[in-house]
């Protein structure tokens, strides 16, 4: 069994009264493929908020890479190498594509030890982030300019900008044809060829099931099931979260 | 144009126009209104890098202005510190200011931090009219030295520092714009969650943004009791400061160091004209409209206008 490179243990979550979620237990192995997922309303997006920092949990703790991050802002969390796109994409809408990717190589590559990129260096580094997810001759443009497909393309580069080890997804593909699923599929496949673990979150069934090495769901705040994705999605627990009973 | 290159160039710029102004023009008005418009520069410049650079609407210029004004009457009173050190230190009290009205920004965004900054004017000139030593409702009698320490008149003297001052914050405001510093605020402009997730640490760069627009806005203050020899509470904090620091950069343009540059010039000579010319109390009417018609016809102020009409033009 591979390290593991983020601990989840007892993790629970309120808002007010409501209980978002309960006693998560995870761990990311490193290199894994984890697909994430659940019904609407069961709490993947406030778990990837309290996993990248931009909430914070109430209890249980957290840590990447063998070290307890619980409380640590989220820009602290990115320099430490991990990552996460947005569910709806939150470009910098005034800024070209490359200064879009620009922000995480300044603050976040530069900002770690021993690491210090030239503006030449960054440029050629940006462009070639772009000419990943085949942005390339957008670099100029606005994030206005961009479809639907390509805004998810762009969120991915700048999270992948930032050289994380681990990538959390949060719904890169919701909305998309088919074949603009298969694109993001295919990005995603390479980033985790060349090292990068990948936390997928989905709804899409389809793309969970071919791209996830282990599947996680959860129910209503709680984990129900936590395995091989064939296995995981017999679960008679999973069958009448979604299928009802 | 690299930074250390453009302090020069904005230096010799300023230091010739300094020198020509001197030389040219004999009527001690002109100095007088070239004054309020430089100081107009200023306000709008450090407006600027917090409003338009970083997105938080500040509609507490008054109380920052005023700080400053007020630091120097207590220095007045209290030493006989050269009128540049003043600033320096009025600077420091507004910055201070600055700095804690940046820790509002973790709870309060878009227009409850604007609401919150009006409120903070407010504080600021209840806390001075109760001021006694300072004058407080009724005002205080600041009696300029005869001699000014640079040859010519005292308002000669007033309008050199300010053109100085105007240089230092023109230029912080381009150095800022073109750096590292200038695209993190930007991020956090446009998305401060994502600018955050992209390891720009925002509160860090928050409190920079309020601290030196704070300070710079507190600096341009300093000299204004000397400059009118008579301050009181309801002048210093007076609405015009917030609406033209407003409004300026939204004519010119607040993308860009430019853009406060063209709004102050155009605003503040057109209301000094005004009052020369028709009534001082048309001022506001005039920016009003003004800001009116150029939030409907050119949103992005005079210099997205120009940008958008030289891009059409090359493509």
């Amino acid at each position: 069994m591979a390290e593991p490179i983020l601990e989840v243990s007892g993790l629970g979550k309120r808002f007010g009264g409501f209980v978002a979620l309960e006693n998560i237990n995870i761990m990311v192995e490193t290199g894994e493929r984890l697909g994430l997922i659940g019904p609407n309303g069961s709490g993947k997006s406030t778990l990837v908020n309290c996993l990248s920092g931009t909430l914070h949990h109430d209890s249980g703790n957290v840590a990447f890479d063998g070290r307890r991050i619980d409380g640590m802002p989220a820009y602290r969390r990115t320099r430490l190498g991990l990552a996460r796109s947005f569910q709806l994409p939150k470009p910098f809408r005034s800024l070209t594509l490359v200064d879009n990717l620009r922000i995480p190589l300044l603050y976040t590559v530069n900002a770690r030890h021993g690491a210090h990129l030239s503006n030449a260096e960054i440029g050629e580094r940006c462009r070639a982030l772009l000419a990943d997810v085949g942005l390339a001759d957008k670099a100029r443009r606005l994030p206005r300019d961009l479809t639907q497909v390509e805004m998810r393309k762009l969120e991915l580069a700048r999270a992948v900008a930032s050289a994380p080890r681990l990538l959390f997804a949060d719904e890169a593909m919701a909305g998309l044809s088919p074949s603009e699923v298969e694109e993001i599929l295919v990005v995603l496949f390479r980033l985790n060829e060349q090292g990068i673990t990948i936390v997928l979150i989905e709804h899409i069934m389809r793309a969970v099931m071919s791209f996830s090495t282990r599947l996680v769901v959860l129910v209503a705040g709680q984990k129900i099931a936590d395995g091989a994705p064939q296995e995981a999605i017999r679960n008679p627990e999973v069958e009448r979260a979604y299928l009802g009973e | 144009m690299g930074a250390a290159k453009f302090w020069i160039v904005s230096f010799v710029v300023s230091v010739a126009f300094l020198i020509l102004t001197r030389w040219l023009i004999t009527n001690e008005y002109y100095f007088f209104a070239a004054y309020q418009v430089l100081q107009f520069i200023v306000l709008a410049t450090a407006w600027n890098i917090l409003g338009g650079y970083t997105g938080y609407t500040n509609f507490g210029t008054g109380a920052f202005f005023a700080v400053g004004a007020y630091s120097a009457v207590v220095l007045h009173k209290l030493t006989s510190l050269p009128v540049p050190v003043m600033m320096l230190i009025g600077g420091v009290m507004s910055g201070i200011i600055g700095f804690g009205m940046g820790y509002l920004t973790l709870r309060l965004k878009g227009v409850f931090f604007a609401i919150a900054t009006l409120a903070l004017a407010i504080v600021a000139q209840t806390l001075i009219v109760n001021w006694d030593y300072v004058g407080g409702a009724r005002g205080v009698y600041v009696i300029r030295p005869q001699h000014a320490p640079i040859s010519g008149s005292y308002v000669q003297y007033l309008y050199s520092l300010m053109l100085a001052l105007t240089w230092v914050s023109v230029a912080i405001a381009r150095t800022i714009e073109r750096s590292q510093l200038g695209l993190g605020f930007n991020a956090i402009r446009d998305d401060e969650l994502a600018a955050e997730t992209a390891g720009v640490p925002t509160l860090r760069l928050k409190l920079i943004a309020t601290t030196l627009s704070g300070a710079l806005m507190g600096m341009s203050g300093a000299p204004l009791p000397y400059y009118v020899t008579y301050l009181d509470p309801a002048s210093s904090f007076n609405l015009s400061y917030a609406v033209n620091s407003v409004a300026m950069p939204m004519i010119g343009g607040m993308t860009s160091w430019i853009g406060p540059i063209v709004g102050a010039v155009l605003l503040g000579t057109i209301q000094q004209l005004a009052t020369v010319t028709i009534s001082s109390a048309l001022n506001l009417l005039i920016v009003g409209v003004l800001l009116i018609v150029f939030v409907i016809i050119a949103p992005n102020g005079i210099v997205g206008l120009v940008q958008s009409r030289w891009r059409a033009r090359i493509r």
